[in-house]
């Protein structure tokens, strides 16, 4: 493969594009609404109607707008259809043609949409992801070539370094920095791992970039490949997640027989190829050094650190380990430049960020936003607040790692540190909204029964302490608890806290600390007396 | 010194396959493995492959996979019991798995769940006793958006209610109403 035949196929596929393109998703949302019987019924009635010269059915991957699925849009009419069930396809052919159209329209301008900024999710929706030319088509691969071609692996690290980019996977850690210890660490053989055990409850921003544009995942991975001098990847992803193993697997394929994995990628001597691990339903496991473990056939469970993976990671050897998010970041710097993503976002926190909107809330859907852009903004214009009427009561970020932000705070600006300020963590991306009717002891709980139960048992404070929290919180919830059991509670959540082995122990009191400092109240009211 | 009786492993995969002579999952699982190479870090995905083929990994398919990779059985033991996604007991033919993470959670999805716990007779991780219906929990299926959701033999629902998660299994569970 060369870059001419890269740009030949790309052209090809554009050149064969038909007048009139009607993109269905065909995301894990949408599939289990139907979507899949309705893309087949859309090529029906286009090939009914002997429209097959001038229409375009796609399968695309995800339209964001998750719960209007299944979604259809028709370019270039601008038009987006919400629920579309399978026998509206016909009317929908029809409506290009002057019929009347029954289908019930959208609003692909509603704020929604308007005040998304999209870098990791450009072809999320647009590209067919289970064929390459429809990514090679919308430059994909070009900043693999231009990244092994034109640039030293040292160029490639600085370049992530200025563009200030941060481990999208929940730490914030600087992902040059991290790049840069692997490339320096010594020894033969590196491996990158893209970290896809989205286990966080609330979560699908990985799942749908893995979904909808996998192949921006395999790029950003043979680029840092080539920059830390690593010639072995391996994705490790939830078994909880068919789709995306599938395309996965398909995209891995494809790009193996396109000569963009494997040896001399690009005619140089840079060789690189990828192996899919699939999880087996661990929470833990999203811990690097559990999810290494894993990797090797063994039980996720922990170790202490350091060593870091960047010096001894999988088998021993330094590697090299970032979230899907991360990788997904990697083309466009590569393409656009470090400076014009440094441009985007705040001071400290550079570019977008993917969130999964879910909860009480009226849009449930994937959402990317700039860094510091106000939570009042994702919840209430795009998220366009909660549902019937109701009041929002508070946000939960960062999933059971992360904790709750009160209504008061909505103004806070989305970055690293706002949100640790708070008291949550940006986390990997989820963000769940509450109602007033939401009791926030029991998602206390909830979220404590979760650590409880995904506690892999290595250390003590987090096998045994979340077991303890978990009970009191329990009482608390059932009002058999006294003023003395908060207080022990509080004791408990720091000892756990500051004494735990992984990330997995050291985070799990953060839902009970951050409802206690917001909604201490809701506590006490429960408390009999003593 | 204490000399503990020493269980003859191979003897009983031997066994084991001779009593399941002619059964061509193994056949399968075999070139599964050959093409890992019978490396020992292939385990889980043996293990996935496994229990695909036969449902549910009992012990003495555990053992003939800890022979084939060359693992002591106490390390395929421990890996298989350690991953939620390993069952060591048989499942039942149909299959309900409410989700209960956060997003379904605050929509209610502990209400779908215990509905259909009463109506089945079963806590949630258990099979029926006439084995026809698994019921089980998810940690997050990552269908936030249709929240709150239950998948009925592998097919995702959304926005479930516990009216109509009855409805779905009702035709699961008729031994509880007889």
């Amino acid at each position: 493969m060369l870059l001419t035949d890269l740009e030949a196929i790309a052209k090809r596929e554009i050149s064969s594009r038909k007048k009139v393109t009607i993109r269905c998703c065909m995301a894990a949302g949408c599939m289990s609404s139907q979507s899949g019987e309705v893309k087949a019924a859309l090529e029906k009635a286009v090939e009914d109607a002997g429209l097959t010269s001038e229409i375009e059915v796609r399968g695309v991957g995800c339209m964001r707008l998750c719960c209007q699925g299944p979604l259809v849009a028709v370019d270039p009419q601008d038009e987006m259809y919400e629920k579309v069930a399978p026998h509206e396809a016909k009317s929908i052919v029809g409506a290009l043609k002057g019929g009347k159209n029954k289908a019930h329209r959208g609003n692909p301008h509603q704020s929604f949409f308007e005040k998304q900024f999209s870098i990791v999710l450009a072809n999320s929706g647009v590209i067919d992801p289970e064929r390459i030319e429809s990514y090679i088509a919308a430059d994909g691969y070009q900043a693999l070539h231009n990244a092994l071609r034109e640039m030293t692996s040292k160029e490639v690290l600085d370049a992530i370094q200025a563009s200030g980019l941060r481990g999208r996977g929940g730490g914030g850690y600087p992902t040059g920095l991290k790049w840069t210890t692997v490339a320096k660490a010594a020894g033969d053989k590196k491996y990158v791992i893209c970290n896809a055990d989205e286990g966080d409850p609330g979560a699908f921003m990985d799942r749908s970039v893995l979904e909808s544009d996998p192949h921006r995942v395999l790029e950003g991975m043979a680029i840092a490949a080539y920059a830390v001098g690593a010639d072995q990847g391996f994705i490790y992803v939830r078994a909880e997640y068919p789709l995306a193993i599938e395309r996965l697997q398909n995209a891995i394929r494809e790009a193996k027989r396109f000569g963009l994995l494997g040896s001399g990628i690009f005619d140089s001597p840079f060789h690189f190829s990828i192996d899919l691990r699939i999880g087996a339903g661990a929470f833990v496991c999203g811990e690097e050094t559990a999810l290494m473990a894993s990797i090797e056939g063994k039980r996720g469970t922990p170790r202490p650190r350091p060593p870091y993976p960047a010096e001894s990671g999988l088998w021993g050897c330094p590697t090299l380990i970032n979230n899907v998010e991360t990788f997904a970041n990697i083309a466009p710097i590569i393409q656009n430049g470090a400076a014009w993503f440094a441009n985007i976002g705040t001071e400290k926190s550079k570019g977008t960020k993917v969130f999964a909107l879910a909860g009480k809330i009226t849009n449930t859907g994937l959402i990317e936003v700039p860094m510091g852009t106000p939570l009042r903004v994702i919840v209430e214009d795009m998220g366009g607040g909660a549902p019937d009427g109701n009041s929002v009561k508070a946000v939960q970020t960062g999933g059971p790692s992360g904790g709750c932000i009160p209504s008061e705070h909505l103004d806070t600006p989305v970055d690293y540190e706002s949100l640790t300020h708070l008291g949550s963590i940006m986390g990997s991306g989820g963000m769940i909204v509450m109602d007033q009717d939401t009791n926030m002891v029991d998602v206390a709980r909830f979220f404590m029964e979760f650590c409880m139960d995904e506690s892999c048992g290595k250390c003590v404070p987090c096998r045994a302490g979340t077991v303890q929290m978990y009970h009191i919180l329990d009482h608390i919830v059932e009002g058999k608890a006294t003023k003395r059991d908060l207080a022990k509670l509080e004791e408990l959540c720091d000892l756990v806290k500051n004494t735990s082995l992984c990330g997995l122990g050291m985070t799990a009191p953060n839902p009970v600390l951050s409802t206690l400092r917001f909604f201490r109240k809701e506590y006490e009211e429960r408390l009999r007396p003593e | 010194m204490i000399r503990h009786p020493r269980t003859n492993h191979r003897k009983r995969v031997e066994d084991f396959l001779e009593r399941a002579d002619g059964d061509k999952r193994f056949k399968i699982l075999e070139t599964h493995i050959k093409r890992h190479q019978y490396r020992s870090d292939a385990l889980i995905e043996v293990l996935h492959k496994a229990q695909e083929l036969f449902g549910y990994l009992e012990d003495d398919l555990l053992l003939f996979v800890a022979n084939r990779l060359k693992l002591p059985p106490s390390r395929v033991y421990g890996v298989a019991t350690f991953y939620h996604f390993f069952t060591l007991k048989p499942k039942g033919r149909h299959s309900c798995v409410v989700c209960l993470g956060t997003a379904c959670y605050v929509k209610g999805a502990a209400q779908v769940l215990s509905a259909v716990e009463k109506a089945a007779g079963i806590r949630a991780g258990e099979t029926t006793p006439d084995e026809n219906l698994s019921l089980v929990t998810a940690r997050c299926i990552g269908a936030c958006g249709l929240a709150p959701a239950v998948v009925y033999d592998g097919r995702v629902t959304a926005r479930q209610t516990p009216e109509s998660a009855l409805e779905q299994v009702k035709g699961w569970i008729r031994h509880v109403a007889d």
